[in-house]
């Protein structure tokens, strides 16, 4: 039995339309957004249309020993979508269907393949949010952004994918679909599996259809900017706008190398010489943000802020998130590659953490640039490289090695929101022992025996 | 070495993809195929292939390379600033040394048809018109073809002229007290279909004091072949270009449409690097080329004075290679707000490719037209009977879209509209 047939039968199944065999085509299958990691050729990419289609490919691939790849926009940090032992590349772009928006539930229904954006474009005309909004909001999918449980800006007030997944439909590694949670907002029927889903990057089996909460839209914002000679009173001023009560939706720092490349880059005019800028942005009812800036204002000017500019204008906010928004590019300018990590730590800790990066990049010198979401504690040390230089690409891989271990002896997690995919996997037991990675393996096989669905990520399966 | 003349020139743009996807959000093909070859970052992780020698250049991947409207939508949103254009140009100029003439034989071959059609509709005139197309019932939007010359049979072309622009015209129209002496470089499209874009912007600049030199050798601008990978022809057509102006000195050079506009301030001089002579003037022309909507703003401001009102309801469409190719966008709108009585709505993503491209639509009709029909929703959600654009490609994608979808609106050039106020104002003047 051999690919070859394995593809004629999955073209009978989809259609001609719906399968890529020519390798002009696989190529462009071999990678996602990950850098310095080996890219693999697929034997095969489907682009089902439907969940029977689905149904039908899990079918051909069990029947053929061929491992399946879901792929959303394939924009993920973790290798979760390089089909690293060949096989099946299952592209859900074409599940691209804003199935229902219930506005009395407050719940849409959508096939995975939506791009997040597209449902919050729907979601608008209602007057009604999507909170979770990762950088790649106009280009990720549902199905992907939920494998990975992505957050992004907002996730201090409104939280991440998780606390939006209502229910789902799902292919299992069987064959068999599954439907699990629905549209009340009170359901303990059974297990959470709704849960266990949310963040298993495609390896207990595909989601086909998503239940997800909505949210009305806040009324109006307001967003400033806090300059800060000295990194521990910026982590102070974090700490101390939530004891005041105060939960913005965004609050993100930047540190001084980050300040450096985006105003070099940029001229969106920051202050070069600052040891870190906190962006803060509150929202809500008009009567709610009046009281809640002037606090934030407050109280970094309590704990030492040299400078607090306040964006009296749409063109003034712009601005200051522009100059956010650019970190990343910015970043990207330096050097051709780079390395975009997302150890998290308890948000008291932000200071901490970002000095020891700062002696991790002296120590293998290297430029690292961190900037995140200070206030959810989840940081982006971004380590800028060329991956032509073999002996910066390993002193690279030793100095993620040691954020890792930082971040885990700060009480954090190894990866706050990209996900395990292939590069983290051998760090699990240092976040929770080798039982809990036995625990996660169990349920893999519980679910998957023959390790179908998206293999050599999260799971290593014992030879 | 150039982007014409080796693939190597290209790998430094390549290596700063770091395949965020980014491009995946604004790519018109991908949008219509979902397939990653269509966006960007497909096709340069191809010539990644191509450069570390993982493989050889295929006629598969010649197609492959083809899907891409050059819109440039993708290099605008891109994090890390990569060329893909530029990176798909390289690819193709390498297809046509590695493979020949394919994948582009097709487009050749189409359109060398579509040529002797129209060569001979010029020497028969209007008896041709009615035996190869149907003329479209109406005001004057003009035909369809009768025949399938793999351009699907939708595409609604102008009536071809009854006698080319360049013919109507004398070398220099001339003017009482020349405020500069400027060229026209009409293009084809003027040339062949839409003269009466043409006669606008000799009407406009006259208006404004400024003679008009029109070289008759002036020939294609040579961007059709330069982005199929068709160097050497291309090449040819510069060279005969940059002649013929050089011969009849001008002040500056105008264009009115995007390709000319791209052809002349950018990519003659990287045709001709290594020919130092002709290089250098190919930089000397580039200098001094405008389009007409920035000649009339940032050169010869445009007398409003003399404007009369123009009842039009107008949304704009900005053509790729004006908007990102030149960066200008604000000029035609400036343009359109000056003229009384016109109204300007902007329509959803006016800067979204309309899917003509040029040879792009012969290559690929379907998926241009799939292209164009997005466009054409984003027109039909304003409440406005004119479209203006800044160029005669997109004039022609975007009448075909708005016709076959039943729509009554006017396409014009700015220029049109402005040429339309001048002949209102020294209307109400004369009374
Ligand atoms: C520039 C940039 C910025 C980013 N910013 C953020 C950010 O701010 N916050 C954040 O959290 N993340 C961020 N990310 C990474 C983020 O994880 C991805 O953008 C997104 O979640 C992945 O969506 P996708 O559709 O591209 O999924 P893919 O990359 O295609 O897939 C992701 C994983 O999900 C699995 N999968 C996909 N579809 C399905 C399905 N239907 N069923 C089961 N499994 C499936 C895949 O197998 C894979 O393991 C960023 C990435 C980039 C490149
Ligand atoms: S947006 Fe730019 S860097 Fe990102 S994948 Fe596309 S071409 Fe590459
Ligand atoms: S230039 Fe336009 S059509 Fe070509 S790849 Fe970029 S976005 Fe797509």
């Amino acid at each position: 039995m051999s690919a070859k047939e394995a593809i004629s039968e999955l073209i009978k199944a989809l259609g001609k339309e719906n399968v890529l065999s020519e390798r002009e085509d696989l190529i462009t299958y071999s990678y996602d957004a990950t850098a310095v990691v080996p890219h693999q050729e697929p034997d095969v990419v489907v682009m089902p249309t439907k969940t029977e289609d689905v149904v039908e490919v899990v079918k051909i691939a069990n029947r053929y020993k061929m491992p399946i790849y879901p792929r959303g926009s394939g924009t993920n940090l973790s290798g979760g979508a390089i089909p690293v032992k060949k096989g099946i590349v299952l592209s859900t772009q074409k599940m691209n269907k804003i199935l229902e928006l219930d506005t009395d539930n407050l719940v849409a229904t959508v096939q995975p393949g939506v791009i997040i954006q597209d449902l919050n474009d729907e979601a608008t005309k209602h007057g009604l949010m999507y909170p979770p909004d990762p950088g790649t909001v106009t280009t990720a999918t549902m199905g992907g952004s939920v494998s990975e449980c992505s957050g992004g800006l907002r996730g201090l007030k409104y939280g991440v994918t998780k606390h939006y997944i209502m229910g789902m439909e799902l292919v299992l590694a069987s064959g068999e679909v599954i439907k699990w949670g629905g549209k009340t907002v009170k359901n303990v029927s059974g297990y959470d599996l709704t849960a266990l889903f949310t963040g298993a990057e495609g390896t207990l089996g595909i989601i086909t259809k998503l239940l997800v909460k909505l949210i009305p839209a806040p009324e109006t914002r307001k967003s400033l900017l806090a300059v800060f000679d000295d990194l521990d009173k910026a982590g102070n001023a974090i700490s101390d706008i939530i004891r005041h009560k105060v939960i913005p939706a965004t609050l993100e720092i930047m540190d001084k190398v980050t300040i450096g490349t985006v105003e070099n880059f940029t001229h969106a005019g920051l202050p070069i010489d600052a040891e870190a800028v906190l962006l803060i942005e509150v929202d809500g009812y008009k009567e709610v943000v009046e009281r809640e800036a002037p606090i934030v204002e407050k109280v970094c000017r309590d704990n030492g802020a040299v400078d607090i500019r306040v964006a009296q204008t749409d063109e003034e906010r712009d601005l200051i998130w522009f100059a956010r928004r650019n970190a990343l590019p910015s970043l990207a300018q330096v050097k051709p590659a780079l390395v975009l990590e997302d150890a998290t730590v308890p948000r008291s800790k932000i200071p901490n953490v970002i000095k020891e990066i700062r002696k991790i990049a002296e120590k293998y010198n290297l430029m690292i640039g961190t900037y995140g979401h200070a206030g959810d504690g989840n940081l982006h040390p971004t380590i800028v490289i060329d991956p032509r230089d073999e002996d910066e690409v390993q002193r690279m891989h030793q100095a993620v090695d040691e954020i890792f271990h930082a971040a885990i002896a700060l009480e954090g997690t190894l990866s706050g929101e990209h996900g395990i995919g292939i590069g983290k996997v051998r760090y699990l037991p240092l976040e929770f022992g080798e039982a809990g990675v036995d625990t996660i393996r169990r349920i893999k096989e519980a679910l998957d025996p023959n390790y179908i669905l998206n293999p050599g990520k999260m799971v290593i399966r014992e030879e | 070495m150039s982007i014409y003349t080796s693939l190597g020139s290209v790998s430094e743009y390549v290596i700063n993809c770091t395949k965020c996807g980014n491009c995946q959000a604004v790519c018109p093909i991908f949008k219509e195929t979902l397939h990653e070859v269509g966006v960007a970052r497909g096709k340069i992780s191809l010539v990644e292939y191509l450069l570390d020698g993982k493989m050889e250049m295929t006629d598969g991947m010649a197609d492959r390379f083809s899907l891409c409207t050059t819109c440039m939508a993708c290099v605008a949103n891109c994090p890390n600033a990569v060329p893909s254009d530029k990176i798909i140009l390289a690819a193709r100029a390498e297809a046509v040394r590695k493979r020949g003439m394919h994948p582009i034989k097709k487009v050749i071959f189409k359109t060398l048809k579509l040529q002797r059609l129209f060569d001979f509709g010029m020497k028969t005139g209007s008896k041709f018109q009615g035996l190869a197309m149907k003329r479209i019932e109406g005001k004057h939007y003009g035909a369809r073809l009768r025949f399938d010359v793999g351009l699907g049979k939708d595409k609604v072309f102008p009536n071809l002229a009854a006698k080319p622009f360049r013919s109507q015209y004398p070398t220099v129209v001339k003017v009482a007290n020349p405020k500069k002496r400027v060229g026209f470089f009409t293009g084809c499209m003027i040339n062949y279909f839409y003269t009466d874009m043409g006669k606008a912007v000799v009407d406009v600049l006259t208006a404004n004091d400024v003679e008009v030199i029109i070289p008759p050798e002036q020939g294609c601008c040579g961007i059709p072949a330069s982005v199929n990978g068709d160097v050497a022809s291309a090449k040819a057509l510069a060279k005969r270009n940059l002649k013929a102006f050089e011969a009849m000195g001008a002040e500056a050079l105008i264009v009115s449409c995007s390709s000319g506009g791209t052809a002349w301030k950018h990519v003659y001089s990287e045709l001709l690097e290594d020919e130092p002579e002709f290089k250098a003037l190919a930089d000397k022309w580039a200098a001094k080329t405008y389009d007409i909507n920035e000649f009339l703003i940032k050169v010869v401001p445009f007398n409003k004075e003399a404007l009369g009102p123009v009842n039009r309801k107008v949304t704009y469409h900005d053509p790729c290679h004006l908007n990102r190719g030149q960066g200008i966008n604000k000029e035609p709108r400036e343009i359109l707000r000056s003229i009384p009585g016109v109204e300007l709505q902007e329509m959803k993503d006016p800067g979204r490719c309309c899917g003509m491209a040029g040879s792009f639509s012969i290559v690929h009709p379907d998926l241009s037209d799939k292209i164009a029909d997005k466009k054409i929703a984003d027109i039909a959600g304003t409440k406005t009977d004119t479209v203006a654009t800044s160029c005669p490609a997109c004039r022609l994608q975007l009448n075909s879209g708005l016709v076959n979808a039943g729509l009554n609106k006017d396409v014009l050039h700015t220029v049109q509209i402005l040429a339309e106020s001048y002949a209102q104002g020294k209307k109400n003047n004369s009374h």
